[in-house]
């Protein structure tokens, strides 16, 4: 079973698709309930205390704004523990403010840059690339058990 | 600074959604009580959240699935059900990330789609090239940027 990032981090399908093949996503909701499973200091709404843009001194630098490393904080360490990616290129869904937007530009070049296999998709738009997003992405997560060649 | 006190420490949620033409949410939590042995519950419109250690509700997920393999999805979440930060009851509108799902919600029929021809051709299925996905931006033409500069000039 490998670790695979999902792009959107937040997405239903990847993380459905990812599973049911047998691997383990690691999307936004693993780093979010790490943090409200966590003893400390009230800090609503999502526990990012101020630590947290400390913590993303480690992927970004400090000329960054806070609320990028802050964002980064979370998804940091999931990219460093991913074997593998699957992104998908045109998620409108993944929108936000400056802070997200950078911050996912931030995850997306962190990925490529990693050296991890990557498989880069777009969403369907009818059944039959519904069935080329599927089979893409079974091929691509059947070829992580051996060894993590894509 | 307030002392924070997590709740349901130690456990998991999943969102189960369904979209299938033979199970309403309501079916699925009827049966998905009738296995969860000590899995907390709370039926949504879309479909279920189920709360507990992780090995149970890996077990009850796993489970779930076998209703209507196609058609049931599955994703982790960060909160517990009904938390005051995120549950509707407290915010008002709808809650935040509810509607990056309602968008891929639209897309679930062509996944199910995928699923089940990908089953049904096993190995056979067509695989796009992945290098096509990831298109260039065209490059400006360094004659066309000279026009430019020049009309902007005059």
């Amino acid at each position: 079973m490998a670790k695979v990032f999902i792009y959107p981090a937040t997405s239903l399908i990847l993380s459905d698709l990812v599973a049911r093949f047998g691997h383990k996503p690691l999307g936004a909701a693993l780093g979010i309930r790490e943090r409200i499973q966590t003893a400390g200091v009230d800090s609503p709404p999502l526990q990012i205390t101020p630590e947290e843009p400390k913590r993303g001194l480690r992927y970004a630098a400090v000329e960054v704004p806070a609320g990028v490393r802050g964002r980064m904080a979370i998804y940091g360490p999931l990219i460093e523990e991913a074997e593998a990616a699957v992104i998908v290129t045109d998620a409108d869904l993944a929108f936000g403010c400056m802070g997200c937007a950078r911050t996912d530009e931030l995850i997306l070049f962190s990925l490529r840059q990693s050296g991890i296999p990557i498989l880069e998709l777009k969403y369907p738009t009818n059944d039959e690339e519904g069935v080329e997003f599927v089979a893409a992405i079974k091929k691509f997560l059947a070829g992580l058990d051996d060894g993590g060649e894509a | 600074m307030a002392a924070y006190t997590p709740g349901y420490a130690g456990t998991v949620t999943k969102y189960v959604f369904v979209e299938s033409p033979a199970m309403t949410p309501g079916e699925l939590a009827l049966r998905a009580y009738e296995v969860s042995e000590g899995v907390l519950i709370k039926e949504t419109c879309f479909g279920l959240q189920v709360t507990g250690q992780p090995e149970a509700v890996d077990r009850l997920i796993a489970e779930i699935r076998t209703f209507d393999p196609t058609h049931i999805f599955v994703k982790d979440r960060g909160f517990p059900p009904g938390d005051p930060r995120r549950c509707r009851a407290n915010l008002g509108g709808a809650r935040p990330g509810y509607l990056g799902h309602e968008r891929e919600f639209r897309i679930l029929r062509y996944i199910t789609r995928g699923l089940e021809e990908v089953e049904r051709r096993g190995e056979e299925a067509e695989v796009p090239e992945p290098a096509s996905v990831r298109e260039k931006r065209p490059v400006l033409d360094i004659k066309r940027l000279q026009e430019l500069i020049e009309t902007e000039e005059s």
